[in-house]
């Protein structure tokens, strides 16, 4: 199944390495990455997507933990966060493509049917910008290729996530939102509450070694 | 107030070093790291000692700080320098040892361009450190490397490398050793008694009426001893102990049960199998302890005391996590239950004595039993070694390092360790060649108690160039080499497993007493029985090294033994009609 983690991850150099390191440590593929700045100073946010099995979270959870560089770590569902993705798509829309010259029109409207925004027009393409759900950049994509567009480049950012509502961990209550007001002897995992339903079934864990 | 000096890089390195409170630092010179060499006259608090191989150095910080408990200090320069302190760091991160790593760096304007002797040695030791630096500026080395002593130290233990460029140890900062303290912090909330999980292990124990506490390293480690002890005297539990937890709990106490895992007691591994309750205290159920974990203790239940949340269900499922310090989570777990002690106390007397009595057979297999035959076992050595030490009273003045095969396996049952931090071994990674340069490191460390090196012909040829050492820095380190001209180990498997095929697994072997002699060590050879006790009281007493080859049965294997995807009670015991045991009959 597909996990998003939230991570926040001191702004270092190397940081991103040893995060990716961990996934290829624990051999389990990242789908998606994501990051940026975040609310605190000093601190990155990532939005990892990956695929792993149900009861992996904790153990990816904890693992991102045991890196120093780690200062939050979360795992957000699609029912509790807010999940968007940017993309890009270039076009072909020329007087020679398939639609001729009345590709740029049809294309307008899809845009305006997938509220996505038309952000470069040249002689022999068209850009689209998009924000949404995974599932609806797909859509849009499945529209564009089925119609027979040729779509010429598709520029992805991956998945960011927030939850919605004001959420704070206790973590985060201890750090406080600005990177000055850490106080000092806070915890810095909440790894604490075990999720029981995270807990692996017996009969998939490993039964054998070497 | 006085006023804070500016200092070069290099000084900044020893001064910071100094205030950690690091007296020795293990180490080899070179081209990046000369400054840092050059600036070490001006410190003469910290004793440096110049090892033969830079992998020797990760070693003896490594032992140096097992036996002392304080953070083990090596050096090496930049490119091979750095790579061979690969093995090392590894043998650390694996056993969760406190060590910080200093290396030597070119210059950072020519970081990334292959530059002579330059490596990303941050990019390689990236997964066998919990957490490394690179350093290019001098003002940052006094809070990283402080930084890095509290990584090191805090939480579950573990190596970090701090690489610094060469103009970093050039240039010049002012230092300041106060403002330089990184900031505290814990690595997990306090577990309080209002927690569900403390509510839930307490109705377990009281749940429980064959219950069987596992003694890891994490008890030495978080200096639990007294705490756990009086855990299970007062509630009568029995103990049994992975190999790093050996002497965490007295060998001699009613309670301790012995070794469990792949070559653990069979009592102890029974024990397991059938409790229906384990508490893990500062273990990781290792694939070493477990055998198959289908079949592992299936009729109980599991409280997991750890202080690294990622070890928690990784192999075996916990019904109750307490994430935090094992003493401290003791110390707040027992007091919740002094009430019901009575009560659970004539269980578990009922307990131990079934286990008690299944210990029976067990002893008749142990060729530790046998009477001397003529011929030398590597059990007999470190039995007489074990009994030599304690008529002599040294016991808990004993510090055994072991290298990695059926000599350590075989040290572990029949060494008896009553102390804490009294076994210096690699158990996790399994390094050979740790023990001669182990040894050195817990020598400096503990420079009044007995060293004693118990290393296989080889694992001791792996690292032996470090006899110069032991010379150089006059250390009466003792060295036990148990010789049967195999890799003992190897041949092991490969008899059990390979259909006899000693495939590589035979070694030749120098003249171990010549080697001894040409760097002025005093050595003999021993192939008696009777001459083992005289020999190894005669280095022991001697006050210089000595070291002492034990031709011992080539062919003697480990046991009891499980096989790999086996359960833990399906043990392989000594054969009935093993060869040695009728040879012996025979005589």
């Amino acid at each position: 199944m597909l996990h998003t983690f939230v991570a926040l991850v001191d702004d270092k150099p190397g940081v991103l390495t040893r995060v990716a390191s961990l996934f290829r440590r624990l051999s389990i593929n990242i789908v998606s990455l994501t990051v940026g700045e975040s609310e605190r100073s000093d601190a990155s946010r990532m939005t990892i997507v990956c695929e792993a099995p149900e009861n992996a979270a904790h153990r990816i959870r904890a693992s991102l933990y045991k890196l120093e560089t780690t200062i939050h770590v979360d795992e957000v569902n699609r029912a509790e966060a807010v999940v968007r993705e940017l993309c890009l798509i270039k076009v072909a829309a020329g007087p020679q493509h398939p639609h001729g010259v009345h590709s740029r029109s049809q294309i307008f409207e899809l845009a305006t049917v997938f509220r996505a925004r038309i952000v470069d027009l040249a002689p022999e393409s068209v850009m689209l910008e998009m924000t949404g759900s995974a599932s609806k950049i797909e859509g849009l994509l499945q529209v564009l290729r089925e119609t027979g567009y040729d779509v010429l480049e598709v520029s992805r950012t991956g998945r960011m996530a927030m939850r919605r509502g004001l959420h704070t961990s206790r973590v985060l209550k201890a750090l406080g939102t600005k990177a000055d007001s850490s106080p000092l002897n806070e915890p810095t995992t909440d790894i604490l509450d075990l999720d029981p339903d995270a807990l692996p079934e017996d009969d998939k864990l490993p039964t054998e070694f070497d | 107030m006085s006023t804070h000096p500016t200092l070069t890089g290099s000084e900044i390195l020893w001064a910071t070093l100094a205030g950690e409170g690091t007296t020795t630092v293990f180490g080899y010179p070179g081209g990046a790291i000369l400054p840092i060499y050059d600036a070490l006259r001006k410190f003469p608090s910290i004793h440096h000692v110049l090892v033969r191989h830079e992998q020797g150095a990760s070693h003896m910080a490594d032992g140096y700080a097992r036996a002392s408990g304080k953070v083990g200090v090596c050096m090496a320069t930049s490119g091979p320098g750095a790579t061979n302190l690969v093995t090392g760091l590894a043998t650390a991160m694996l056993d969760s040892i406190p060590m910080v790593a200093i290396t030597g760096q070119v210059s950072s304007k020519v970081l990334g361009s292959d530059a002579f002797q330059e490596v990303d040695i941050t990019g390689i030791t990236l997964p066998i450190t919990k957490h490394n630096f690179l350093v290019t500026k001098a003002e940052d080395i006094a809070p990283t490397v402080r930084l890095a002593f509290q990584i090191a130290r805090s939480g579950r233990p573990g190596p970090v490398l701090v690489d610094i460029t060469k103009d970093a140890q050039q240039a010049s900062a002012v230092f300041d050793f106060d403002m330089s303290k990184p900031k505290p912090y814990r690595p997990h909330p306090m577990l309080s008694a209002e927690d569900t999980s403390i509510r839930e292990a307490l109705a377990l124990v009281k749940a429980a009426k064959r219950p069987v506490i596992l003694a890891g390293h994490g008890i030495v480690e978080s200096g639990a001893q007294r705490e756990v002890i009086q855990f299970a005297e007062t509630l009568q539990i029995p103990i049994a102990s992975t190999l790093l937890g050996l002497g965490a709990i007295p060998a001699a106490h009613p309670l301790q049960l012995g070794m469990m895992g792949m070559h653990g007691e069979s009592w102890v591994n029974n024990a397991i199998q059938q409790a229906d309750l384990l508490l893990a205290f500062g273990m990781r159920f290792d694939d070493r302890v477990t055998g198959n974990l289908a079949h592992y203790s299936p009729n109980s239940k599991k409280i997991h005391v750890e202080i690294d949340p990622s070890e928690v269900n990784k192999n075996v499922r916990a019904d109750v996590a307490l994430i935090g310090d094992l003493k401290e989570v003791l110390n707040l777990l027992f007091p919740l239950m002094t009430a019901e002690i009575g009560e659970l106390k004539a269980d578990h007397i009922a307990w131990i004595k079934e286990i008690n009595a299944s210990k029976g057979t067990a002893a008749v297999r142990d060729i530790i039993n046998l009477p001397d035959n003529g011929h030398l076992y590597a059990a007999h050595v470190i039995h007489d070694i074990w009994r030599e030490a304690q008529a002599a009273g040294r016991l808990e003045q004993t510090i055994i390092v072991t290298d990695v095969g059926q000599h350590q396996m075989w040290e572990a049952q029949y060494f008896k360790h009553e102390a804490p931090r009294s076994l210096v071994t690699s158990g996790g990674l399994g390094t050979m060649g740790f023990a001669l340069p182990a040894a050195i490191g817990a020598q400096m460390a503990c420079p009044e108690k007995d060293v004693w090196v118990i290393a296989g012909d080889g694992g001791f040829q792996m690292t032996a160039s470090e006899l110069s050492t032991i010379v150089q820095e006059q250390l009466p380190i003792n060295v036990a080499v148990i010789n049967n001209g195999f890799l003992g180990m190897v041949r092991q498997w490969q008899e059990t497993f390979y259909d006899k095929n000693y495939s590589a697994s035979p070694i030749l072997s120098p003249d171990f007493v010549m080697l001894a002699n040409a760097h002025g060590i005093d050595a003999t050879n021993v192939s008696q029985r009777a001459d083992v006790t005289p020999t190894v009281t005669k280095a022991r007493t001697s006050g210089k090294p000595f070291l002492i080859n034990f031709a011992v049965e080539k062919e003697d294997g480990v046991y009891p033994m499980i096989a790999p995807g086996a359960a833990l009670h399906e043990m392989v015991r000594r054969p009935v009609h093993d060869p040695l045991l009728e040879t012996a009959e025979d005589e």
